[in-house]
């Protein structure tokens, strides 16, 4: 029988992996979306293993809320990629400086 | 004894796979990885008794969300020798941070509070229970309104990703419905005497 500290070490595994992929690929875009959807999909197992061992379905109903708005934050980001690379020529994160940030 | 095989089976392919999005050098090859990480990850959702949210992760992730990112990457193709020089000179600080954060995690995660008692085990929910109907009737019965409000986000994001990406060509032709509606037979037509 699996405990619910198991799930949560393995959330809490993919949460530090995605910390370390949002500074390993600084250049990428692309990745730095991936490394985040890896800390929502930690965030996500932690409701759920939450909601199965506190028998409480409110858990996962706010999963099902995760994923929407994950869904949303990606389609947003991924249009506004391909407009600056429309506009710029590159994705690359050094370039995107138009702000002057 | 089955069902902490197939946790360790799918925990285990869920990190390895998640290092592999992290380090792999084609970015193609880290969408496939993140896609078996989301394999595994439903996997995980259907030890906990989460059937309706394992079929959903698999078919808007992988399905949509995973698709959406490899059109992009082919779209987008860019350079791949940069994350050598960026390992070097990231890996530390991020080594560090993450390192510190999961030895947090890890020590709450087995600090005891979740280790005893009735957060320890849970009993599976019997046979004839059905998730999907228990995740409805508190969905549009509880959280109606947190529904609603996803329902008129995804319409947003919809709207917004269209018009980010729309763009006129300037050597297409296009309908101006208005003037076209708005003309009249003078317009066209002129009668001439013979």
């Amino acid at each position: 029988m699996v405990g619910l500290s198991g799930y949560l070490i393995v959330a809490a595994m993919l949460f530090a992996i995605g910390v370390v992929g949002l500074f390993l690929n600084r250049k990428n875009v692309i990745t730095i979306l991936m490394s985040i959807e890896l800390m929502l999909l930690a965030v996500n197992i932690n409701l759920v293993a939450f909601s199965h061992f506190l028998n409480d379905l409110g858990g996962q109903v706010f999963v099902f809320f995760v994923l929407t708005v994950a869904a949303c934050e990606v389609a947003i980001g991924l249009a506004i990629l391909v407009d600056f690379h429309r506009l710029r020529g590159s994705i690359e994160t050094d370039d995107i400086n138009t702000l002057q940030g | 004894m089955l069902e902490s095989a197939f946790f360790n089976l799918f925990a285990g392919l869920c990190v390895l796979s998640a290092l592999g999005v992290v380090t792999a050098r084609n970015t193609m090859h880290s969408v496939m990885f993140l896609v078996f990480c989301f394999f595994n990850a439903a996997g995980l959702f259907f030890l906990l008794d989460a059937e309706f949210l394992g079929v959903i992760l698999i078919l808007v992730y992988v399905g949509a969300v995973m698709v959406l990112f490899m059109f992009v990457i082919m779209m987008l193709e860019q350079k791949k020798d940069e994350l050598k020089s960026s390992v070097r000179q990231y890996l530390s600080l991020g080594g560090v941070i993450a390192v510190l954060l999961l030895m947090e995690f890890v020590a709450a995660a087995s600090s005891g509070v979740f280790v005893h008692g009735a957060h320890a085990t849970a009993a599976h929910l019997g046979q004839q229970i059905n998730n999907t109907e228990q995740i409805g009737q508190v969905l549009y019965t509880k959280y109606l309104l947190g529904f609603e409000i996803a329902a008129i986000i995804l319409l947003v994001a919809l709207i917004g990703a269209v018009v980010l990406t729309i763009r006129k060509r300037k050597d297409a032709k296009y309908q101006n419905i208005s003037a076209q509606v708005k003309v009249r037979r003078e317009d066209r037509v002129r009668k001439v005497r013979m």
